[in-house]
């Protein structure tokens, strides 16, 4: 029983189309992983992934959680010989991920707290006192103090349909 | 006349350490700028996040912020290096792709906004270090911090990648040292110290014990080189050191101060404007 993995060209090119047009270039020289701080503490190998990613190997790409690994730190694109902008690549097999469901509750949570106020963290009473404590707008003058301003931060994410993406929040 | 930005202040400085926006509210008014709210903005939004969901919708939020400011008149100023990576890349990339600026602008109409690509994008640090500059910035150093030894953090998105941002060099930064050292402060060297603190790239809210171990390796190493506190120019970057040494890594108790904080304390500032006490780890002075 073979072991082989079959290419999938098209879901390279899938890849590249969305912007990732660099991919190709790389040779598989692993200055990446030398250089990625998550790999020194997981078993995350950056250029394994870019090697699946070029080979198309949606299925060892999409579903795993090596996939959201990356800080996003840019030490690998700094490094790399070859201007292969691997984080951006990181990013848009993020994005196909998504498309297929695969997003974490954690993140989803933060999904809905945008819907809500158009911020990444939630803000509470005890958040405004302390701001009017300090001389400052109890409520800031952002999406997070202005429900105008949050509404039509949400009609864009409606627009996108990122309500949906995110487990229609 | 003063010179005059947008002030941009994302999520995590005005919803949890509102000491970095008091700060730079006085810190810049003391060097005599003028920084303007901007009126409705939101959240950058969050490269890590936000951008790994769905780029489409991360170009169209970040347009409608550059957008705001466009229609106020004014360049952005952010205080976030997380804030710096997303609106910096997401007018570099409309700039770049025009039908992405269409696209964008279709979006935009939902909301009566339009971007036509003018907006700059600056972070507050690099506006200190080459606008203002060390001249102007000594002479208001009131309080001299001659006996604190800084470990400074850069962050990942302040200087990278550097083929769009020519801030600094990638791999030794200088800005934030020299920043640090003109209040009189002394920026010790460790080991390890362009590394990321961990949080980014979504890696804190999904995969929590990941980020704890970089931020305890970082703690390790500022500590082994005997630093006194953590600088940083991201309040994520802050939070995550900030929360880690509370919540998950126990023994260090560093104090994480954001910079426009030392500046705000070498400034003279009053301590209730550096909101400090908001801190998750106690900052003694």
């Amino acid at each position: 029983m073979s072991n082989i993995k079959e290419p999938d060209m098209a879901f390279a090119k899938k890849i590249i189309d969305a912007g990732g047009k660099t991919l190709d270039l790389c040779y598989q020289c692993g200055t990446c992983t030398a250089s990625c701080p998550s790999g020194r503490m997981t078993a995350f190998r950056t250029r394994q992934l870019i090697r699946k990613a070029q080979l198309g190997l949606k299925n060892d790409i999409l579903p795993t959680e090596e996939l959201w690994m990356c800080t996003t730190c840019y030490s690998c694109v700094e490094r790399c010989p070859r201007d292969v902008e691997i984080v951006d690549i990181i990013l848009l097999m993020r994005n196909l991920a998504v498309q297929e469901g695969y997003m974490a509750e954690a993140h989803k949570k933060i999904g809905a707290n945008l819907m809500r106020i158009g911020a990444t963290v939630p803000f509470g009473d005890d958040m405004k006192q302390l701001r009017a404590k300090m001389g400052l707008p109890s409520n800031p003058p952002t999406t997070a103090g202005n429900e105008k301003a949050a509404d039509d931060f949400r009609k864009i994410m409606k627009k996108t349909q990122f309500d949906k993406k995110v487990g229609g929040a | 006349m003063a010179v005059k930005y947008g002030f941009f202040l994302g999520c995590v400085a005005p919803l949890r350490y509102p000491g970095i926006e008091k700060s730079t509210r006085e810190v810049f008014k003391h060097l005599g700028y003028e920084l303007v709210d901007l009126d409705g903005a939101g959240c950058c939004p969050a490269p890590g996040v936000v951008r790994s969901f769905d780029e489409a919708t991360w170009l169209a939020l970040g347009a409608r912020n550059l957008a705001i400011a466009e229609k106020q008149g004014v360049d952005i100023m952010t205080i976030c290096n997380g804030c710096y990576g997303s609106l910096f890349d997401v007018a570099h990339i409309l700039h770049e792709h025009p039908e992405k600026l269409k696209a964008v602008n279709e979006i935009l109409k939902e909301v009566g906004l339009h971007y036509s690509g003018k907006t700059k994008v600056k972070h507050f640090a690099e506006i200190l270090y080459n606008d203002v500059g060390i001249e102007k910035i000594k002479n208001s150093v009131k309080n001299p911090l001659p006996n604190m030894n800084v470990a400074v953090h850069y962050g990942c998105h302040f200087v990278r990648p550097s083929k769009i941002k020519h801030i600094d060099d990638p791999e030794r930064p200088h800005i934030l040292d020299e920043l640090v050292e003109w209040t009189g402060a002394k920026s010790v060297a460790y080991k390890d110290k362009q590394m990321c603190c961990g949080s980014g790239g979504g890696v804190r809210s999904r995969n929590p014990k990941l980020a704890t171990e970089f931020t305890a390796e970082k703690l390790k190493n500022i500590k082994a080189a005997g630093g006194q506190y953590i600088l940083d120019v991201c309040p994520f970057c802050h939070l995550q050191f900030d929360r880690t040494q509370k919540d998950a890594v126990h023994g260090y108790d560093i104090p994480v101060i954001h910079l426009s904080q030392l500046y705000g304390l070498a400034f003279g500032l009053p301590k209730s404007d550096l909101g400090l006490e908001a801190h998750a780890t106690p900052v003694k002075l």
